[in-house]
């Protein structure tokens, strides 16, 4: 007998933290990329 | 292959290649998602929770394609000493990581209403979790090289090497072991999947592993952007020490 849960909070919950941690990830990765390349410029200047 | 480990060359080639994987990436892996969340039929025994693998399952391929891809790049940095292959592998463990724990993260989810629990502790699940914690380890192991200034990743890289063994135990678990996990529905060209969750299935796969491949790109472009700065401040320092 399957339990009375509301499946779709579920799949609700999966696709959130799928989505979450991959745009997080790819803002995180984009702007450390930006800052570091920011950095060697600077070097560069100096 | 050697023309490409040339930091000058590979920066020409990422410059452009970055925005346009992960631009892409998102696109797919969005539609790809909207397609499974509303246009995919419930399954006769998961129900709705079967959309959960649309993340749930490149995810985990992705996870072990991140230790792959480290163990490639750590052989080709020991054995090659190419200059990029060990950018590579530091490169592909945050990735790597991120989605070997969205994979073990969707796979609870989905347990809980399927199978009844959130956790067992099965080959399939352990194995898994054991890769989590070995990105852990590559992680500490390769950010320890980088601070203590040697730039010896040669640790790292056999680590990187070791931690390998664990990939075919997490691809052959659901063989070796009885497991409340279900045998692989997708096999080299053969697929017990019906194609109305196939397509969407692929579609999300190459969606992530283009966001995938442009977050790699990003990393190797800032671990490299950060080593020229430190190289040219470090002989900056250097021509200013008087004597």
């Amino acid at each position: 007998m399957r339990e009375a849960l509301d499946q779709w909070a579920f799949v609700a919950a999966a696709y959130a933290i799928g989505i979450a941690g991959t745009l997080i990830m790819i803002s995180w990765s984009w702007l450390s990329m930006r800052r570091a390349e920011k950095r060697r410029d600077r070097s560069r200047e100096q | 292959m050697h023309g490409f480990a040339n930091p000058a060359r590979f920066l020409r080639i990422a410059r452009w290649l970055t925005p346009i994987a992960l631009v892409v990436g998102v696109l797919l892996t969005g539609s790809a998602l909207a397609w499974g969340w509303s246009a995919v039929p419930p399954d006769r025994l998961m129900g709705e929770t079967v959309r959960i693998l649309f993340v749930h399952v490149p995810a985990a391929w992705l996870g072990m394609g991140g230790w792959t891809t480290i163990a490639i790049a750590s052989f080709v940095e020991l054995v090659w000493r190419h200059p990029l292959a060990g950018i590579a592998a530091r490169a592909a463990a945050l990735p790597g990581a991120v989605f070997t724990a969205i994979c073990l993260v969707t796979g609870s989810i989905w347990g809980r209403p399927t199978w009844g629990t959130w956790w067992v502790w099965d080959g399939r699940l352990t194995s898994m979790l054991v890769l989590l914690f070995l990105y852990f380890g590559y992680i500490a192991l390769s950010d320890a090289a980088r601070r203590d200034g040697s730039g010896n990743s040669r640790v790292a890289a056999i680590f990187g090497l070791v931690g390998a063994i664990n990939i075919p135990i997490i691809n052959r678990s659901v063989v070796w072991w009885n497991s409340l996990h279900q045998p692989a529905s997708i096999t080299m060209g053969n697929s017990a999947i019906d194609a109305a969750y196939l397509w969407p299935l692929l579609a999300a796969t190459i969606g992530f592993s283009l966001i995938f491949s442009g977050v790699i790109l990003a990393r190797m472009r800032a671990i490299l952007a950060d080593t020229q700065a430190d190289a040219r401040l470090r002989r900056k320092a250097m021509s200013q020490v008087p004597g």
